[in-house]
């Protein structure tokens, strides 16, 4: 059992060692890792007045925001209309919509980057940036809610839809009030598993992105490119810490849960 | 199926229309430069007092900027390319003549720059900084007299070697050490150059851009193929730095300003050539980067940090001027630079 | 709710972002365009068995194979030790060990620039016992050491979830027969992980055959990878047509693994049964 424990403490510690001297470093007023400089908050006050930072950060939040829900929506209704699907053509769907999912990220970077300036070219305006952003996080994140979302038809109760039919319902009203709340677990798990995706891609964005459009992966790596900066510390630090205060939060959620089915 | 066809004419419709309905007010411009190659000061000044925003974004070598500008989907307002790469673009009318009526600025600017072969009407650029190609070595690590691009080679030296990562540069190097033009577009004389950067390899720690300058100052290589700009900010930050000019010749570059064909505000663009072509931005920008202005009325009103000046690189003498050769665009001949360098890295 | 209908928009959305974007990349890889002229040609394709190519290929997959490999071994053994019952704080440690996945991948690449530098972290250390520093950075083992910290979590979690999915009452069941440690580890957990396995090994062998950013940041410019390649010919050379060319090989090797994979997968199944 101690080796095993000791094993387990090793694992974890090449894991978070980097990160946590990254923290450790975003603390430190002088400019060379090797060196302590003595305790500062310069980095994080530099970082709050980059006007770029601000705005990859903004581009980020809103399209990670965007992308999930309206890969959310589009997505649910996709997982209903193919599970209403004939076996064939629900093979072929499938089959198409794991192509993101399977392909390199690369390899989907720079089929949208073709797409777009085709287009582009087709039409003789447009340009990259925000809006080719957005859509290419949607189209990968798609499949994810879908793949999310149609296990739960296996526990989904089909007579209740039709009851609803027969009290007199509108199949619009029965479909939102009825068949949607079924899929909500699946709904729910899509939504975070493409927020978290579009929040963490790097590679798809860095192919479709255009003009002074960026977000916080892209401005890491340009910075990074021209060497160690204290300010991508301060930024790793507060990315760190959101992250592990949200998914202490949804875990935390999930326990009390269990422990009330429990009692 | 009709159904099918009316969303996806409505799909089609959104997305074209998201695209290409994308566009930005009046009041603001598309800025495309160098890494690490402007005071961020003078951006923020710009902006307040002309009350335009700039958005600016930056590259890594002439050849991504050109890509970048000639597949479309990106408008800029504001370029920064050297001199072949500029004759490129003016060859491939990628650019736009600047009205110099709204840059009366250009009259600072060193007779030294105008009229020279890349634009010989001085009708499209504005030079911005200017310089050469050498060696940074760190005097604590060297243990002879650096002035060749044998150094390079030399293996005392294995794996305390930085090279720039562009072909240009680098093929320049090995060209130059061989005794050739820089511009050669023999191909005999590409693979004899080729073949030296490979041998050269093993010694080589890395090839790199923008991070060379902390690197050197950091002290992690005796030697390194930089820029004259780099040069004199790195000599700045690390006293143990020097830099020379290879007497085998190198290369002498402008860089300047330029507006693209397809810029989507011209008058903004040209009101930002003009403010940057002041004497007191051009001295802020060159005093934060340490690269040799083009302004001539910058340097005789004294406005430049006077121990930047004094920095080897800063400016060159008649006899350096004579060993260096300016760049010129090799047209399809480009491809066989490239491979050759893809060679050397890939192998 | 019975309507195919409600699936339409997506469908459209697949036809347009999915498969005409794949249908580019095979249109530019079979032609080649002079002036106004566009016509097939297996020069692109042709192009891409020169040496330099291949071996850029061979590189990429080597590496990622040893990244891969690494992974397996030192992430086999946390999942099998956090699958065993007797732990009692597993949750918070399966958690712990989650949480880096959640990390952005650029940082997570970034973090070890600041220590591997000659003026870095770990050189300090070094440097403080009096030790002469090493150079870590831009050479093969920082490309390695960045991928197997980039990619371990994703090794850990399918094969903690194959592990712990496996019944109990088999393992007592062989226990009880006399099967010792080894034995029931050797003919019923290694066997019933390797579903697992399989999907850990897709996991990371995938993003780590095509990345260029790890490459890039910790091998220097000169650490020319496919993925590199691949960026190199879109955003620096401008050569859709060779670039294509290049995505689509590299689409069909990521293919060809998947099926080799599952076909391994489907093999081990049955043999377990």
């Amino acid at each position: 059992m101690r080796l095993r424990k000791t094993y387990l403490a090793l694992i974890l510690m090449f894991l978070y060692a980097p990160i946590f001297i990254l923290m450790l470093q975003s603390f430190n007023a002088s400019r060379t890792m090797g060196a302590w400089g003595g305790f500062s908050l310069h980095w994080y006050a530099a970082l709050f007045q980059d006007r770029n930072i601000a705005q990859a950060l903004y581009n980020t939040v809103t399209i990670g925001l965007l992308s999930a829900t309206i890969a959310a929506v589009i997505g649910t209704l996709a997982a209903v209309g193919i599970n209403n699907m004939r076996k064939g053509a629900k093979k072929i769907v499938l089959g198409l919509s794991s192509i993101p999912v399977a392909n390199p990220d690369i390899v989907t970077g720079v089929s949208l980057l073709i797409l777009y300036l085709s287009v582009f070219r087709l039409v003789g305006a447009g340009r990259l940036g925000y809006m080719t952003l957005l859509l290419a996080h949607i189209a990968f994140n798609i499949p994810y809610v879908i793949l999310s979302v149609l296990p739960r038809f296996k526990h989904m109760n089909k007579h209740l839809y039709e009851a609803a039919l027969d009290l007199g319902a509108s199949p619009r009203y029965a479909f939102l009030k009825v068949v949607v709340p079924q899929l909500m677990p699946g709904i729910v798990t899509g939504w975070v598993l493409a927020f978290t995706l579009s929040v963490d891609d790097f590679m798809v964005s860095f192919f479709t992105t255009g003009a002074g459009v960026s977000n916080l992966s892209l401005i890491i790596f340009s910075m990074a490119r021209t060497g160690v900066n204290p300010m991508i510390n301060a930024l790793s630090t507060l990315m760190f810490v959101f992250v592990m205060v949200l998914l202490f939060i949804i875990n935390m959620r999930d326990s009390i849960k269990l422990k009330k089915l429990g009692g | 199926m009709k159904k099918f066809a009316v969303i996806a004419m409505l799909m089609v419709a959104v997305f074209v229309t998201g695209c290409a309905g994308q566009s930005d007010s009046e009041s603001s411009i598309h800025v495309f430069n160098w890494g690490n190659y402007i005071n961020p000061d003078v951006v923020q000044m710009f902006e307040e007092e002309y009350g335009i925003t700039v958005i600016y974004s930056t590259f890594e070598s002439n050849e991504s900027m050109y890509t970048t500008i000639a597949m479309g989907g990106n408008v800029y307002d504001v370029l920064f390319p050297s001199d072949y790469m500029i004759y490129r673009m003016i060859q491939e009318e990628l650019l736009r003549p600047i009205n110099f009526d709204n840059v009366p600025n250009i009259s600072h600017v060193s007779e030294r720059f105008m009229g020279l072969e890349f634009d010989p009407q001085n009708r499209y650029s504005a030079p911005y900084k200017w310089g050469t190609l050498g060696i940074l070595y760190n005097t604590t690590m060297v243990n002879s007299v650096i002035d060749s691009w044998e150094a390079l080679w030399n293996p005392d030296y294995a794996n305390l070697i930085f090279m720039y990562n562009s072909e240009r540069d680098s093929m320049a190097v090995a060209l130059k050490l061989l005794g050739y033009s820089l511009n050669s577009t023999n191909e005999d004389e590409i693979n004899r150059a080729r073949d030296l950067l490979i041998e050269q390899r093993p010694l080589v720690r890395a090839y790199v851009t923008d991070v060379v300058k902390d690197l050197m100052i950091a002290g992690e290589a005796a030697l390194a193929v930089v820029y004259s700009g780099d040069a004199v900010f790195t000599m700045m930050h690390n006293p143990d730095l020097n830099y020379v000019i290879p007497r085998e010749g190198s290369n002498l570059w402008v860089d300047a300003m330029v507006v693209p064909h397809n810029a989507n505000n011209p008058e903004g663009a040209e009101a930002f050539i003009n403010f940057m072509l002041r004497p007191e931005i051009a001295a802020m920008n060159t005093n934060f980067i340490g690269y040799t202005t083009a302004n001539a009325t910058a340097l005789e009103m004294g406005l430049i940090d006077p121990a930047l000046m004094e920095m080897p690189g800063f400016d060159i003498t008649d006899e350096e001027y004579r060993r260096l050769e300016v760049f010129i665009d090799l047209g399809e001949f480009r491809d066989v630079y490239t491979r050759a360098f893809t060679t050397v890295l890939g192998s | 709710m019975k309507s195919k209908a409600l699936a339409y928009p997506y469908i459209i959305w697949m036809i347009i972002f999915t498969v005409i974007p794949i249908l580019l990349i095979v249109h530019y890889s079979f032609t080649v365009t002079t002036g106004n002229v566009t016509s097939f040609t297996l020069d692109n394709l042709a192009r891409f068995f020169d040496p330099l190519y291949v071996n850029i290929l061979r590189r990429s997959i080597v590496l990622a194979a040893q990244a891969t490999g690494i992974c397996l071994l030192l992430g086999y053994p946390v999942s099998y030790i956090l699958a065993q019952k007797e732990f009692r704080d597993r949750n918070i440690l399966l958690f712990l060990f989650v949480v880096p996945m959640w990390m952005n991948f650029l940082i997570r690449t970034y973090a070890w620039l600041t220590i591997l530098g000659t003026n870095g972290v770990l050189n300090s250390v070094l440097t403080f016992f009096g030790l002469p520093p090493m150079q870590l950075l831009f050479n093969d083992g920082a490309v390695l050491l960045g991928l197997v910290y980039t990619f371990l979590p994703f090794m850990i979690l399918p094969i903690y979830v194959s592990i712990q999915k496996i019944d109990q009452s088999l393992i007592e069941g062989a226990q009880d027969l006399g099967a010792n440690g080894f034995n029931v580890f050797r003919r019923i957990i290694l066997p019933l992980s390797l579903p697992g396995v399989v999907s850990g090994l897709t996991m990371v062998f995938m993003p780590a055959v095509a990345t260029f950013v790890v490459s890039n940041l910790l091998g220097g410019g000169q650490f020319i990878l496919i993925g590199n390649l691949i960026e190199q010919q879109f955003l620096l050379v401008g050569n859709w047509n060779f670039g294509s060319a290049l995505a689509l090989i590299l689409m069909v090797l990521i293919v060809l693994c998947n099926v080799l994979l599952s076909f391994l997968n489907k093999e081990t199944k049955e043999e377990a049964i």
